[in-house]
């Protein structure tokens, strides 16, 4: 779905990114750790767009980022920011469906509507609708700016569906038969639980989970706990000092040794007693 | 929370979603729906007081024309016969003076009120002013250099009238500081917003500087020409500048509501906004563009009017809300409204004297700036 090589960006002579590569699969959640100052978000800016690589390149779906038009691309891609600052009194249902931009003309009003409704349930949000954006806390924003993104590349299939996608979201049953996919599609998220209490931690990570397992979206996420990682992502990239300095699947970078070397942290790797995801304890 | 003893738990009760029960739900069609009325009122209303403001700045002053009167003018000009016995004098008056600065006003207004919203927009501020990227104290640097220095103009340039000289000198001045603001904020392709205010501020102080010298050099006559400038006034338009002037403001400030949309997704950010699927920086460029056309040749025409610019966006968006796809043309109609008010306001006032509409404008709009932000305050929206 997506593929970087050999990224590297140099900002006053300092490698802040050196030669990264690295793959998103649609259907998995990738999470990107590293200690503070690795080039995280850097990198999540150079795979969204935001920023130019001074060497290397991104393609999503086989196509050089630069060669897409800049409504396909937002479509099939959408970003979660760290923060978004907004002075204007815009409502929360409004700034959900301002992720509809790039399907104007494409998708009806009520559409539009009823996919931005769902987005803001998906993430326990329906009853911030019509709150204005400045007066919400910064968890409630957080997700408000989840259901927006979301919205920005539900799934283009018919309203049922769309409700069901939502209903399943919102309460987080098992299903027993994937959906079809419309097309490939991409959630990055910017440390997405910044802000967020435990509750809408695990949440947003479960939505995260589903989005990627029923609606077969890459989502690649930059987090700072590596526990909460390894309970949701299929695969791990950490980064450090600007390099790849390792990536794999949870099992493989949740060990004694890589979690040492890159955090400088000595630490002990227990299993989850229920489900058995590799926890790390500092020992 | 102990649910010890209690046999059957209902599914819903303890779930605090308000989306389980179908009463609560948000119905997103009924709010919209409801905004959109809501939108719809406020723009009739301003429509109404457009209407009204016309009527009052074509019917108020010296010689008085009545609603009545001004239509029958109207219909004896189209070849129709008259409905009242109006006089060949408030002919005159409403076709030679009235008229042009009426329509004057309208446009000066709307411009300024279209590109302080859109500028609003592109700061993200919502303190930004058309201003700020220099056009206006350019255009007074310029206006000044020639109202001050002209006589003393080689090449025969001094002789050049003042009247055709002045406005032409402030439109190319407006448009020059605000290209020089714009160079110095822009690298590579990408314009950083955050710079462009700063060297505006800077070229500001500048400008400003540099019109205060030229008031000190000034003499009387140089001085009182001056004013007219720094304080703003609708008076002396006629026809052929306004013919020249109103396509310069009319079409950026209609062009700029297809810029509805970006702008819009401006709010959240420039990285936001290009993640949407809006081309940021051909946004950004295009309201630099047209608010410089708009506000320079504004400016041109009327000197500077402060706090229009400024505050008719608050005003809109404290009746109908920041989407600029109403903003827009709601600030165009309400800046045009508030303008005819002030200037019938300006005219009247000290008869047989005329209040510089400057004045009068930052006179209205400082204070009232001030209550907004204090509301604002107690709102937690800052």
């Amino acid at each position: 779905m997506l593929s970087a090589r050999n990224l590297t960006v140099r900002r006053r002579g300092r490698a802040i990114l050196d030669g990264v590569s690295l793959d998103l699969e649609t259907a998995q959640v990738t999470a990107l750790i590293g200690p503070n100052g690795a080039g995280k978000s850097t990198l999540l800016h150079v795979l969204s767009g935001a920023l130019a690589p001074c060497a290397g390149e991104v393609r999503i779906a086989g196509r050089p980022l630069g060669a897409w038009r800049r409504a396909d691309l937002a479509r099939l891609r959408a970003v979660m920011p760290q923060s978004s600052e907004l002075s204007f009194p815009f409502r929360a249902f409004e700034v959900v469906l301002m992720g509809r931009s790039a399907h104007a003309g494409r998708s009806s009003e009520a559409r539009d509507l009823e996919v931005a409704l769902a987005a803001l349930e998906a993430v326990d949000a329906g009853h911030l609708a019509e709150r204005v954006y400045p007066t919400l806390s910064g968890g409630e924003r957080q997700r408000v700016q989840l259901a927006r993104v979301l919205a920005q590349i539900w799934p283009e299939t018919t309203s049922e569906t769309t409700s069901e996608a939502a209903a399943d979201t919102a309460s987080d049953t098992a299903s027993d038969g994937l959906n079809p996919l419309p097309s490939e599609r991409l959630l990055l998220l910017d440390e997405p639980t910044n802000n967020l209490d435990l509750t809408h931690q695990h949440q947003l990570m479960r939505t995260a989970r589903l989005w990627a397992d029923r609606h077969g979206v890459g989502v690649l996420a930059v987090l700072h706990d590596p526990n909460l990682a390894a309970l949701y992502a299929d695969r791990m990239v950490v980064l450090a000092d600007g390099h790849l300095a390792a990536q794999g699947t949870v099992d493989e970078i949740m060990t004694a040794p890589v979690i040492g070397r890159v955090f400088d942290l000595a630490v002990t790797i227990e299993r989850h007693p229920t489900r058995g995801a590799p926890q790390l304890m500092p020992v | 929370m102990s649910t010890i003893g209690t046999p059957v738990l209902p599914r819903s009760a303890p779930t605090k979603s308000p989306a389980e029960s179908p009463a609560d739900r948000f119905d997103p069609a009924r709010a919209m729906a409801q905004h959109a009325d809501r939108s719809r009122i406020a723009l009739t209303a301003i429509g109404a007081l457009l209407v009204l403001s016309v009527l009052l700045s074509l019917g108020v002053g010296a010689v008085a024309i009545p609603p009545a009167d001004a239509l029958s003018i109207l219909a004896s000009r189209l070849g129709l016969p008259a409905l009242t016995d109006h006089t060949s004098v408030q002919e005159t008056v409403l076709v030679a003076l009235r008229s042009p600065r009426t329509l004057l006003a309208m446009l000066v207004g709307a411009a300024l009120a279209v590109s302080g919203a859109a500028m609003q927009g592109l700061f993200r501020n919502p303190l930004a002013d058309p201003g700020l990227i220099g056009v206006s104290t350019g255009a007074g640097l310029a206006a000044a250099l020639v109202i001050v220095l002209g006589g003393v103009l080689p090449f025969g340039l001094a002789a050049i009238a003042q009247d055709v000289a002045v406005p032409l000198a402030a439109f190319a001045g407006g448009l020059a500081t605000t290209w020089i603001v714009y160079r110095i904020a822009s690298r590579g392709g990408r314009t950083e917003v955050a710079t462009m205010l700063l060297a505006g501020i800077a070229l500001n102080a500048v400008a400003g500087a540099a019109i205060g010298l030229l008031i000190f050099l000034s003499d009387d006559q140089a001085l009182r020409d001056l004013n007219f400038w720094l304080l703003g006034s609708l008076g002396g338009v006629t026809w052929d500048r306004l013919a020249l002037a109103a396509p310069l403001m009319l079409i950026p400030a209609l062009a700029a509501v297809r810029l509805a949309r970006p702008l819009n997704a401006l709010l959240f950010g420039e990285r936001e906004a290009a993640h949407l699927g809006f081309d940021v920086e051909r946004t950004k460029n295009w309201v630099v563009v047209l608010a410089a056309l708009a506000v320079g040749a504004s400016v041109a025409l009327t000197g500077v009017i402060g706090f229009v610019g400024l505050v008719v966006p608050h005003l809109v968006r404290l009746a109908i809300g920041p989407d600029h796809r109403v903003l827009l043309p709601a600030a165009a109609l309400l800046g045009a409204s508030l303008l005819l008010i002030a200037d019938v306001l300006a005219r009247t006032l000290v008869l047989p004297a005329e209040l510089p509409i400057g004045i009068l404008t930052s006179c209205v709009g400082g204070p009232f700036f001030l209550w907004l932000l204090m509301r604002r305050r107690g709102l937690g929206l800052w």
